[in-house]
């Protein structure tokens, strides 16, 4: 019996970091409504700083909690930096840019930390004075846990007075209502932003800091904490405090009591306990519909138009220039274009569902990662045929689509963002995780075409076709019939749902296909690589496709292929410094905040009038132009 | 005191005032009256900075407004009942009131927590329940007593009558005597020329986005060209 009991109070113990860390998430998007995917990496530096103030300062009983304060006041200030240089310019802008904003922060803080603190997993030092054990009922239980234990409902109670006891708390919980009223009392905005960001950071830093002697300190730390907290989030209802609490202590007393039960799938019981509470409340425990006014949208405004002329001309152009290259290159440069094919391919299936179906999926390489997975695989264990594979993987990967996509659209915007992201996060672990099947880390290898499609340049002609294909495949279901339905059902999910579109079935058809293309994509990259690795999966992979979607510009269907391209070309040259994750977000960050539009976007907009890169204006537009008539 | 000189805006593209020219001065109330649609809560967003003005000049007490983002013109004095009421409908009544407040200002009321639960009695009772509780009337209260926290040097009181049975507008006519008792001006948005011809001074007459006609309340009256033209519905 005690056993249960200790089990329970060390989930408990646990649950306080989570619920510190997603509380300050939940917050900051409360008042501002951005997403900071960088809320993982805010985590971390708590950890790192506490390590770094513990061993300077932190002497005795009350050095080592001061010094787990100054880590978190630390990280407050970084929020405080990243606030005012980077978000305070993008609060209007579509949330997109937010996200991959917060996106270029997190590679930019992980480069920093492996500068500062170096690879090795540090060792969390032990708190003076709570070192030892208690036997409760005879069983053994670290005196620390009962310090964790007591600091969740402590900060649960300090924020609650800071909320409702405090004008500047009265303020925010306004502001998370209507924050233009509160300006119109005098309230200057940017400020209560600014104190909201800065709080929330405190919150996830203070986080990393109190696990340390428990979990120490770590690089992979940001993208675990990031997926747990987003289901925290998910299931305790967005801006809901309370709710936080309470989706931290249910997730983390399954993960205690899931191991006993069923130790390696701890994974898929959060998993099953995201989706019953998401089907039972699609707002999660505490929290509140979302109103009109605050609907996050994906916020693409211009409509996307058939090719005109002189765009066909291009596009042809470029075809043959393909074509023709094989004679023009040598095979370092046809490898090259095989990999800017492919990821061409997965960005495109990636762009179809942020403009055509509204939907931004911050997990779409589960399904990139699923196909090559899935391809490999079945050579490996079905000694399946490279054709077949081929042809299987996409089906495979539309699969775990239909799976995922069934919970995920039942949310939308932001919700829907994070939702993918925590699923992708599964599916990496699961790889990551079962090794006896997909050999975790170390990868699949020696997966081959067949014989005749094993030279370069046979196997460059069929990446050219399969990809080309898929793009043009994407294409063709964008104007038709099902595109303007999808489309429709972007703009105004209201009127779509009155001329008798079923929403939800037509996103997850969406997501579906997206899926299959990116599965298709992720089988022809296995192939041309002989070997996957769990990577392909990642969250990084994930954010990768939309930055090829945000360099190409979101509003042009052309912009993937450039996206990929400029990508590839990006990343070869980065990949040769030591620090090039700190590059790359240095550079995501500088675009976002230069050009909102993407290259291929801002040159289509600057050039489009005079090259006439569209058709004419027709169908929905003249409609427009008719009712307003009548 | 307050002054608006030919200002021109826009949401986005759309331009909604033309030329709109308007002046409220120390004690007196002031309505802004015009259909549906004419622009009168636009002008007064336009003077709260919440709307692009384009041309044009928006003065208080002698400063520039124009331009200024909106807490900062609220700080200058100018006090915001927005149409809809817009309670913190999460927030207590108190909690809302303690959102309002700003310090004192020289050379206008001050408001205490008690003189306005004086003012509005149904409020002192419901002190501390969630605005979102309250009747359509209870917020309507809610939100001038909110704006009054601020010690406001003018009010702009956009449509407090809309929805409100007859009862509670006797009410809100009686507040508006009661604070224009005070000294305070107030610049108020109606559609309603009874409900204004029984507070009001003077009054200017919108109509898409144009002021059509200024002058007192007693000429407005006499003038059924004007009435017929833009206010019969
Ligand atoms: N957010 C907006 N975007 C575009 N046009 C708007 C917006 N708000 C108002 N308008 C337009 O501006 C014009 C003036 O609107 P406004 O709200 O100022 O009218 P009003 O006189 O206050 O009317 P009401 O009595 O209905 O409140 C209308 O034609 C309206 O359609
Ligand atoms: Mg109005």
């Amino acid at each position: 019996m005690s056993v249960y009991l200790v089990q329970f109070l060390s989930g408990l113990a646990s649950a306080s970091a989570l619920f510190l860390a997603a509380s300050g998430l939940s917050i900051i998007f409360g008042v501002t409504r951005v997403v900071n995917f960088a809320h993982g990496s805010f985590y971390m530096l708590g950890a790192f700083f506490g390590y770094t103030f513990v061993r300077e300062v932190g002497g005795g009983g009350i050095g080592f909690w001061f010094a787990l304060l100054l880590a978190a006041l630390a990280v407050g200030l970084v929020g405080l930096v990243v606030e005012l240089v980077i978000l305070r310019r993008l609060y209007k802008a579509p949330e997109l840019f937010q996200l991959i904003a917060t996106f270029g922060v997190i590679l930019i803080v992980q480069d920093v930390a492996l500068w500062a603190w170096g690879a090795e997993d540090l060792l969390g030092p032990r708190a003076p004075g709570l070192t030892g054990i208690v036997r409760i009922f005879g069983t053994p239980m670290p005196v620390y846990d009962l310090a964790l234990i007591a600091a969740g409902p402590l900060v649960l109670a300090a924020l609650w007075l800071l909320f409702n006891r405090t004008r500047w708390g009265i303020l925010v919980r306004a502001a998370t209502e209507d924050r233009e009223m509160v300006a119109a009392l005098g309230v200057n905005q940017s400020l209560l932003f600014t104190g909201v960001f800065v709080l929330g950071s405190m919150l996830a830093g203070l986080g990393g800091a109190i696990q340390l002697p428990k979990g120490g300190a770590d690089l992979l730390m940001d993208f675990g904490i990031l997926a747990e907290m987003f289901v925290v989030v998910v299931v305790g209802g967005m801006g809901s405090i309370l709710g936080a609490f309470l989706a931290a202590v249910l997730i983390s007393l399954l993960n205690t009591f899931g191991i006993l039960v069923w130790p390696d799938g701890t994974l898929v019981l959060m998993f099953i306990l995201m989706a019953v509470i998401l089907v039972v409340r699609p707002t999660g425990l505490l929290g509140r519909p979302e109103t009109a006014g605050h609907k996050a949208e994906a916020g693409f405004e211009t409509a996307l138009r058939p090719a005109g002329p002189h765009y066909k001309l291009f596009i042809a152009a470029v075809l043959a220039l393909l074509l023709v290259l094989p004679v023009l290159v040598g095979e370092f440069y046809l490898i090259l274009v095989i990999d800017i094919l492919v990821l061409a391919l997965f960005a495109t299936s990636l762009h179809f569902l942020m403009s055509t179906g509204g939907l931004v999926s911050f997990g779409h390489a589960a399904f990139y990662g699923g196909g090559a997975y899935a391809a490999a695989l079945l050579v490996t264990y079905a000694a399946t045929p490279f054709e077949l594979a081929l042809l299987l993987a996409p089906l495979g990967a539309g699969l775990l689509a239909l799976v995922i996509g069934w919970f995920c659209v039942r949310l939308s915007g932001v919700y829907f963002a994070m939702l993918t992201l925590a699923f992708a996060q599964v599916a990496w672990s699961i790889v990551f995780q079962w090794s006896d099947v997909t050999n975790g880390d170390d990868g699949l290898l020696g997966i081959w075409p067949s014989a005749w499609a094993s030279g370069t340049l046979v196997f460059y002609f069929l990446a050219l076709v399969i990809a080309v294909g898929g793009i043009f495949l994407i294409r063709r279901v964008i104007f038709a019939p099902f595109g303007y339905g999808l489309r429709a059902t972007r703009d105004s999910t209201l009127r779509a749902a009155a001329i008798g579109i079923d929403i939800k079935r037509q996103q997850l058809v969406a997501f579906v296909f997206a899926g299959a293309m990116a599965g298709l994509a992720g089988a022809l990259f296995v192939f041309s690589k002989g070997s996957v690795f769990p990577d392909e999966m990642s969250i990084p992979r994930s954010f990768d496709a939309l930055l090829m979607v945000l360099l190409g510009g979101v509003e042009s269907l052309s912009g993937p292929f450039v996206g990929a391209a400029a990508f590839t070309y990006l990343h070869d040259e980065l990949i040769t410094f030591e620090y090039w994750r700190l590059l790359l977000g240095l550079t995501i960050v500088a675009l976002v905040l230069l050009f909102p539009q993407g290259l291929a976007g801002a040159a289509k907009h600057y050039l489009g009038r005079y090259l006439k890169l569209e058709a004419e204006p027709t169908g929905a537009a003249v409609t427009k132009r008719e009712v307003r008539e009548a | 005191m307050l002054s608006v000189e030919k200002i021109h805006s826009y949401y986005g593209q759309a331009h909604i005032l033309t030329d709109v020219s308007l002046a409220l001065s120390t004690g007196e109330v002031v309505v802004l009256i015009g259909r549906n649609g004419a622009g009168k809560s636009t002008t007064i967003k336009s003077i709260m900075g919440m709307v692009k003005v384009t041309e044009g000049d928006i003065s208080f007490d002698g400063e520039a407004l124009r331009g200024e983002p909106t807490h900062r013109i609220a700080r200058r004095g100018i006090g915001y009942v927005p149409e809809e009421r817009r309670v913190f409908t999460r927030l207590t009544v108190q909690e809302n009131l303690e959102a309002g407040q700003q310090p004192p200002r020289e050379g206008a009321p001050r408001w205490r927590f008690d003189d306005l639960f004086d003012l509005f009695p149904n409020l002192a009772e419901a002190r501390h329940r969630l605005a979102g509780t309250l009747s359509g009337g209870e917020q309507q209260m809610l939100t001038i007593a909110r704006t009054l926290m601020g010690n406001p040097g003018c009010i702009l009181l956009d449509e407090p009558s809309e929805g409100l049975a007859p009862v509670v507008v006797e009410q809100i006519i009686k507040v508006i005597q009661q604070i224009k008792a005070q000294g305070l001006p107030i610049l108020l948005s109606e559609q309603n020329l009874y409900f204004a011809s029984l507070v009001s001074d003077r009054a200017y007459v919108i109509e898409t986005g144009r002021i059509r006609f200024s002058g007192t309340m007693h000429e407005l009256e006499e003038n059924a060209e004007i009435r017929q033209q833009y206010l019969a519905v």
